[in-house]
């Protein structure tokens, strides 16, 4: 019995023993990288952690690959296409990047409110100031303090369209709203079909694009003031103002006759991936659509009716005009965009956020080849851009007269947000517009 | 007198029992036969093969689709490829140069790397815990498995926030740290939290499912051994190991398929260059979604894997889906 117990033993000293050499091994990988007090990874390497991903993300590399060679650092990117909703649970859980990058102000501002974020380094401010207009600046600061820098941006409300079918029509690009909605009258008399697509499927965002057609007709008519009340929650969904704008959308988006080209009916906008509508513009059987500069990128796997890959240009196949305004005035242009924020103060972290925020970055960014990334940087050279959209782009952003504004929906808390979209979603499904403002607004009073 | 009034029933008592349960098994049988019958005639069979069909149209179009064109999966159905059959492997190629901080084919040596370990390890500490809790005497013993039951219906979901922050921050009681931490935040090239994440979720069900097991051997086995002096370590390595193996394969093919197409627990506890095949399905689409037409063929190179394990152990798989069923 004995000899059977000092048996059992070693038995259990063994497992003991193996078990304890299993947490040893794991143990092993923590001390093989050694990483700082503050939370980030060793001196020399930097991690950005964002939404980017797949093309964009190796274009975002090659950006700054060279400089970070250059100067001795490692920049490590991680993209992840569930960045808006994985990045709060990081943020709890402490699990933090050097660097993210945010690509809407409202969840860079609730990243700030947990106070993981950290202040910009002087160089990194001085950098955003003579960089960016004060609009830009705006998204980045938090009480008199800034805390990131604008990245790259993009520009909404483009209407997409073939110059060769508006010769045809004897159409020119409209100069108001007005005529936008009686060109597209003319062009249904002529045809007999649609001749506007939209697509408003976006998995777990469905609704988007809509959101920004909107917001892009209450800053063109109810102005600059009201719009940023309206993205504070101080202009309600409700208020004459906002559904004005809805009416001018639904001269559009809710006559049966004028959408959805190449799709379907009215509800056909919903079931529609809001990156499909490229298809049916390149073939003709869609006239117009409205979206960001981004739509370019889908047009390289379209056909046109001749079979062949559309050409992006004025004199090409498929091209864009901006949306007109429904009042005349200063031009204002929604957009998105993304910023970093630092979450140590490193000197390699605080070192590539002065980087990011200067202006080689951004000439870097938009010369990396086939990049569809301009920046509202002033230091960009747009003559350096070879695209000719995303150089009227550049122009355009960089203009002083301009008015820029990020999409509302972006700008909003997230639950205003996701019912905004819904909104959106259900008011194409046919609910009445008062009901689906109302519902849209209700959900102010769940924001916090 | 009493014995002879007695004794003269009991054989009738005994046939009569006997025609009872011939009967009974007659019946059965006879129910058996029938439901066999039934389920193997021309109607159930036809029914059978649509189902299957039916079931399989939408894979086979994917399938389809991963060969034919890009500019033709954008505008039209994969079925207009009968009329006009115009495939190409572009797609495919363009997969696997497909680059996302790793390429797809580093992606798919992550997955194996993440996903090995993560079956091996829940297997390995659940076969010892369900063996206790089913021949291990011990106090608490029945509270304890009530408790790790429980724990299956906890939510993936909800744990992930905790687990992060004891990664990261560990565990400090007043001045005394219990548990440090792991410093692995952002650190390329590390798997120890998501194999440590993947074993912890899996635990509750293994242990539930490898106890019903091995809870229903033959008590007798047991005994025999017991008798003849084996320590409970030997027990297990010689007698409960051998005669669990279907229960053990069964699990192992769940654990790996779940662990195979999770993206939730990769995406919170790997970064970067550590990215299972996944990951970098969700990005094949690209940030706007303009390539797109690459998932159908990234999909089928995901689940080349999968159908490896599936078809080598599937003798066990049926059998093992009904571990744990039986036992009352």
């Amino acid at each position: 019995m004995t000899s059977h117990s000092v048996f059992n033993r070693r038995r259990i000293l063994t497992a003991i023993a193996i078990t304890g050499a299993g947490a040893l091994a794991l143990a092993g990988c923590t001390t093989a990288n050694p990483s700082s007090s503050s939370g980030g990874t060793g001196s020399n390497t930097v991690t950005i952690y964002g939404p980017d991903t797949g093309t964009e993300a190796t274009e975002l590399s090659a950006s700054w690959d060279t400089w970070a060679k250059d100067n001795g650092i490692t920049i490590n990117y991680t993209g992840d296409g569930n960045f808006t909703s994985n990045i709060a649970t990081k943020i709890q859980g402490n699990d933090l990047p050097d660097i993210g990058m945010f690509p809407q102000p409202g969840l860079l501002a609730a990243a700030i409110g947990t106070g993981k974020v950290v202040k910009v380094s002087s160089d990194t401010e001085n950098n955003v100031k003579n960089n960016f207009s004060s609009d830009w600046q705006g998204y980045v600061t938090s009480n008199g303090d800034m805390y990131g820098t604008p990245l790259d941006a993009s520009v909404k409300g483009y209407i997409w369209y073939t110059p060769a079918d508006f010769q045809k029509w004897g159409l020119t690009v409209p100069a108001s709203y007005s005529d936008l909605v009686s060109d597209i009258g003319k062009v249904q008399a002529t045809t007999g079909a649609a001749p506007f697509c939209a697509g408003f499927n976006s998995g777990t965002s469905s609704g988007w694009p809509g959101a920004d057609f909107l917001a892009e007709l209450v800053l063109s008519s109810a102005g600059a003031d009201t719009y940023d009340a309206w993205v504070k929650g101080d202009t309600k969904f409700t208020d004459p103002a906002i559904d004005q704008a809805f009416t001018l959308l639904g001269q559009i988006l809710q006559n049966p006759q004028y959408v959805n080209a190449g799709f379907g009916d009215v509800p056909s906008i919903n079931s529609t991936a809001f990156a499909d509508v490229a298809a049916k513009i390149a073939d003709g059987s869609c006239a117009m659509t409205n979206q960001a500069t981004f739509l370019e990128a889908n047009f390289s796997t379209t056909k046109t009716a001749a079979g062949a890959t559309p050409k992006v240009g004025s004199t090409g196949d498929v091209w864009a005009f901006p949306l007109p305004p429904v009042s005349s005035g200063k031009s204002a242009v929604v957009g998105g965009g993304d910023f970093a924020a630092a979450f140590n103060s490193n000197d390699a972290t605080q070192k590539v956020m002065a980087y990011l925020s200067s202006a080689d970055w951004a000439n870097s960014l938009i010369t990396v080849q086939n990049a569809s990334f301009i920046s509202a940087n002033k230091g960009v050279d747009a003559t350096k851009e070879t695209d000719p959209l995303l150089q009227s782009a550049i122009k355009t952003l960089q203009s002083p007269d301009t008015v820029f504004r990020f999409g509302a929906d972006d700008a909003m808390p997230t639950v205003v947000e996701n019912a905004f979209w819904k909104g959106i979603v259900d008011w194409t499904n046919g609910m009445p517009q008062a009901q689906a403002e109302a519902e849209i607004q209700a959900a102010w009073a769940n924001a916090g | 007198m009493s014995a002879t009034t007695d004794d003269l029933p009991q054989p009738i008592a005994h046939r009569s029992e006997r025609a009872r349960e011939r009967a009974i098994r007659k019946a059965e049988n006879a129910s058996l036969s029938d439901t066999k019958r039934r389920l193997s005639s021309t109607g159930a069979t036809i029914a059978a093969v649509v189902i299957a069909v039916i079931w399989t149209v939408p894979t086979f179009g994917l399938f389809i689709t991963s060969f034919r064109q890009p500019a033709d999966i954008n505008t039209s159905g994969w079925w207009t490829f009968l009329s006009n059959p115009d495939l190409t492997l572009s797609n495919y190629t363009n997969t696997l140069q497909f680059t996302d901080t790793i390429t797809v084919a580093q992606s798919f040596v992550n997955s194996l790397v993440i996903v090995i370990p993560a079956t091996i390890f829940p297997i390995a500490l659940a076969l010892l815990a369900a063996y206790a809790f089913a021949w291990v005497n011990f106090r608490g013993k029945n509270i304890l498995f009530i408790a790790v039951f429980s724990l299956q219906v906890v939510p993936i979901q909800v744990a992930l926030v905790p687990l992060l922050s004891l990664f990261s921050n560990g565990v400090t009681i007043g001045n005394w740290a219990v548990f440090p931490g792991l410093n692995l935040n952002g650190v390329e090239g590390s798997f120890a939290r998501i194999w440590i994440a993947h074993t912890i979720f899996a635990l509750p069900l293994a242990i539930f499912l490898l106890h019903n097991f091995i809870a229903a051997l033959p008590n007798d086995i047991m005994e025999a051994a017991r008798i003849d002096g084996a320590s409970h370590g030997q027990t297990f390595f010689r007698i409960v190991l051998p005669l669990a193996r279907p229960a053990i394969a069964s699990f192992a093919i769940l654990q790996f398929l779940w662990v195979w197409n999770d993206l939730l627990v990769a995406t919170i506890f790997t970064s970067g260059s550590n990215f299972p095949i996944t990951k970098l399905l969700t990005d094949l689409a690209g940030t706007y979604g303009q390539t797109w037409y690459l998932l159908s063929a990234g999909t089928f190179l995901a689940i080349i894997v999968p159908l490896i394990v599936f078809f080598a152990l599937q003798r066990y798989f049926v059998r093992g889906l009904l571990a744990g069923a039986t036992k009352g």
